[in-house]
């Protein structure tokens, strides 16, 4: 028997999986897919030396990570409508709440909170192991531009 | 001028006086035939950095941001990206700066920025005052 829940999760699994893959700027940041639920995405962005902003201490750039949460937003959109619609960010704040801990994986993390015709609400944080302690928090807007 | 961090080198930047120009190449694609938003935000967050260590002048100072919030105006398309940061105030503990993208035609935003930076100046020595 199978079971219409797990299907759904795997067939979006493979969708998202296959989608990233074919994105070079989130393949030259090293960001990848987590999981996700009916309206939350979480992708991943491991540590890595190319990444770093500050030598002195390998404290990484804040612009990676706000790569990293314009994609987890962009992702909780997608897996929010159930399929590809172009959409395009419309505008996007992060909030840098302290550094990322040199060394470890960041983790963002986002939903979309209010889906309208035409324009998506996101929110989401990033953190680099606890989510109670997070390293940056996101809120913006998508337009759907395929949207009649 | 100092050397581009590696995150700025890894975005392929390079300084030409007050700008900031982010040549195309492959690695910054987001969707077929536009630019990541991501890529462009870093390269903002970057011109603003540069800008307001200008205008702080202060070598010893570190510049932490607090926040950004990136308008995207239009898609960047595979082309040559330039940013330039203006600085909105400069006051003791924070600058508030505002930065412009654009691509082939200066007139024609591909998006607008606005970043608060704060300064971090290491505490004073003490004196000596034998």
């Amino acid at each position: 028997m199978t079971d219409p829940v797990a299907d759904e999760g795997a067939r979006m699994h493979r969708l998202v999986d296959r989608f990233m893959s074919a994105v070079p700027h989130l393949q030259a940041l090293g960001i990848g897919y987590v999981q996700n639920g009916a309206n939350w995405a979480e992708l991943r962005m491991p540590y890595a030396p190319q990444l770093v902003a500050y030598p002195e201490t390998g404290v990484i750039a804040s612009g990676a990570v706000f790569s990293l949460m314009d994609s987890a937003a962009g992702f909780s959109v997608f897996v929010t409508m159930g399929r590809f619609e172009p959409h395009a960010t419309l505008d996007l704040r992060c909030d840098y709440l302290r550094p990322a801990r040199p060394g470890k994986a960041v983790i963002g993390r986002a939903e979309c909170y209010k889906m309208t015709r035409r324009v998506a609400f996101v929110r989401g944080i990033a953190h680099d192991g606890d989510p109670g302690h997070p390293i940056a928090h996101v809120a913006g807007t998508f337009m759907l531009t395929g949207a009649k | 001028m100092t050397a581009m961090p590696p995150y700025a080198a890894m975005l392929g930047l390079n300084r030409l006086g007050n700008l900031i120009c982010m040549p195309f190449g492959p690695h910054l694609i987001g969707t077929p035939g536009r630019l990541h938003g991501g890529a462009v935000a870093g390269l903002m967050e970057i011109a603003a950095n540069m800008t307001a260590r200008d205008a702080i002048g202060d070598l010893e100072a570190a510049l932490k941001p607090v926040n950004v919030t990136v308008d995207y105006l239009r898609e960047g398309v595979l082309e040559d990206t330039h940013a330039e940061a203006f600085i909105m105030r400069l006051g003791r503990r924070v600058v508030n700066v505002r930065v412009e993208a654009w691509q082939a035609d200066r007139g024609r935003l591909i998006a607008a920025a606005r970043l608060n930076l704060l300064i971090v100046k290491p505490a004073p020595a003490t004196r000596l005052t034998s």
